[in-house]
């Protein structure tokens, strides 16, 4: 019995072990080298306190997640219609196609100089780096998920006789959400990456501008408590997205 | 009444050719002549590549003759018709739905207002023996329970004809004799004309007052057998059997040499 606990308790630990592993051998090779090249991670610590005390990383923390919010919201209001009508109209998809595939390999990073050029300084160009990295996921998935649609369905639509516009609204719409809903998920991911990115670009507040601020300060301990912030805040954003994801499943009637 | 009036589906010299990727041709149904009258139930079966889904989905109006005549009461077939209800193999439920919301699918689709189009829902899933699951969704009942949902869905627009390509075909034995007798009462109690695709003989023999037997290469009707038999059917029965043998015999499946 007691050593079933103690196996129990050790397997629910687990991931913790890995943590404490990795600060340990971080903050041992970080005794050879000066703190403003490489600190450790009592060091990112203290500098996590001082943020958090003098308030500069809630600030920045919420601004960041209003242009994400605002980013990645504009990308889905934008990508889900236009991927329900291309998957939906062939002609259209095919119309399309050849711009989406040429577009799409291009690395958001790629825009930032038009993104400041035509958005100048501030929100803009954050914004409109993170539209685009969220922009190309949700649209490819949308469009693959109306085309994945049953044929069946479609087939039972038609044979009751619901109109085009019942059809759409009450049966492809349903039908592509759990696939559009997986390309939400991806795009979560890849937009909160570009985040940092994007306000690296002469943004004058956010996470990546505290980064990029500390760089110009040299301290170093600043750099990883942003990176750290980014890392825990993307964790829990794509946590959340799964546990949405999930309690839609369960509405659709998709279960497990 | 004349005798063309209680005529329901009528084909004449019907031909389904389909054009291949690389522009070949093939007749997925040649020459087929068939009278179905109102009311009745008529079974269609033969080996894969007999036209016998072909047939039926040209009746349901998913696909276009390439030649010949097909009528239902009196008008060409032109599209899917809401009075003309297809049961398909794979259910085709919609999986975000209820069970409830399911049958309610084709009323809403119709614009029947929605009180009344609750009740008939409900009316038609206790038909079908489901009211205990009408708000589970269709992953949570069984392949048979799904059909009956299928089929509740379709009796709730009271279709004056049905068409079921292979309806029992994913179901096990037990399941699919069960649902064949279910079939058997709702059709005696609602005398809609039922046409019925199966590939299973007996399927055919208990349920079709008549069989169309068809063969393959190219698709086409080989035979109309008559089964003069009295529902239920006993499918242990002399009669039963000898009807076997004749289809047996009819699609070369005895092995007498």
């Amino acid at each position: 019995m007691r050593r079933g606990l103690v196996h129990r308790l050790g397997m629910a630990t687990l991931p913790v072990w890995i943590l404490v592993l990795f600060g340990g051998v971080w903050g041992l090779i970080a005794q050879f080298y000066p703190p403003d090249q490489f600190p450790g991670p009592a060091a990112m610590a203290r500098a996590l306190i001082e943020v958090a005390m003098d308030g500069r990383l809630w600030t920045n923390t919420w601004i960041s997640l209003v242009r994400f919010a605002g980013g990645y919201l504009l990308a889905v209001a934008v990508a889900v219609p236009l991927g329900l009508l291309l998957g939906r109209f062939g002609v259209l998809g095919r119309l399309f196609d050849p711009l989406i595939q040429v577009m799409r390999p291009i690395s958001p990073i790629a825009w930032f100089p038009l993104a400041v050029l035509w958005f100048g300084i501030g929100n803009a160009p954050a914004i409109y780096i993170i539209y685009l990295a969220a922009f190309f996921p949700v649209l490819l998935t949308t469009i693959g998920a109306v085309r994945g649609i049953p044929e069946v369905y479609l087939k039972v639509a038609a044979n009751f006789g619901a109109d085009p516009r019942m059809t759409f609204l009450r049966v492809i719409v349903p039908a592509a959400f759990p696939g559009i809903m997986v390309g939400l998920h991806i795009a979560v991911g890849t937009a909160w990456i570009h985040l940092v990115a994007g306000e690296m670009l002469g943004a004058q507040s956010g996470l990546g501008y505290m980064i990029v601020d500390a760089r110009n300060f040299l301290r170093t301990d600043l750099i990883m408590a942003g990176m750290l912030v980014i890392g825990l805040l993307g964790l829990a954003i794509y946590r959340g997205m799964r546990v949405l994801e999930r309690a839609v499943g369960r509405y659709w009637g998709l279960g497990q | 009444m004349t005798e063309t009036a209680s005529i329901k589906i009528l084909a004449e010299g019907l031909e389904k050719r389909y054009r291949s990727a690389r522009g070949g041709e093939q007749v997925a149904l040649t020459g087929v002549d068939l009278a179905v009258p109102a009311g009745e139930l008529v079974c269609l079966v033969g080996p894969s590549g007999c036209g016998k889904t072909t047939l039926i989905k040209l009746m349901a109006g998913f696909e276009t003759p390439t030649g010949g005549v097909l009528t239902i009461d009196g008008r060409p077939v032109a599209e899917p018709d809401p009075d003309h209800i297809m049961i398909f193999q794979d259910y085709g439920l919609f999986p975000w739905r209820t069970v409830f919301g399911n049958v309610l699918f084709g009323l809403e689709a119709r614009g029947v207002p929605s009180d009344e189009a609750k009740a008939r829902a409900q009316e038609a899933l206790q038909l079908v023996g489901l009211c205990a699951a009408a708000y589970k969704h269709p992953h949570e009942i069984s392949g048979g329970m799904k059909q009956r949902v299928a089929i509740a869905r379709a009796l709730a627009v009271e279709p004056s004809l049905l068409f079921m390509d292979e309806p029992f075909g994913a179901l096990d034995a037990f399941t699919r004799m069960r649902l064949q007798d279910e079939l058997l009462s709702l059709w005696q109690g609602k005398g809609s004309t039922i046409v019925f695709v199966t590939h299973d003989l007996d399927e055919a023999i208990a349920l079709g007052q008549r069989v169309v037997l068809m063969a393959a290469n190219p698709g086409r009707i080989q035979r109309i057998i008559d089964i003069d038999m009295p529902y239920p059917r006993e499918r242990t029965d002399g009669d039963f059997a000898a009807y076997r043998h004749e289809l047996f015999a009819e699609f070369h499946l005895l092995h007498e040499g």
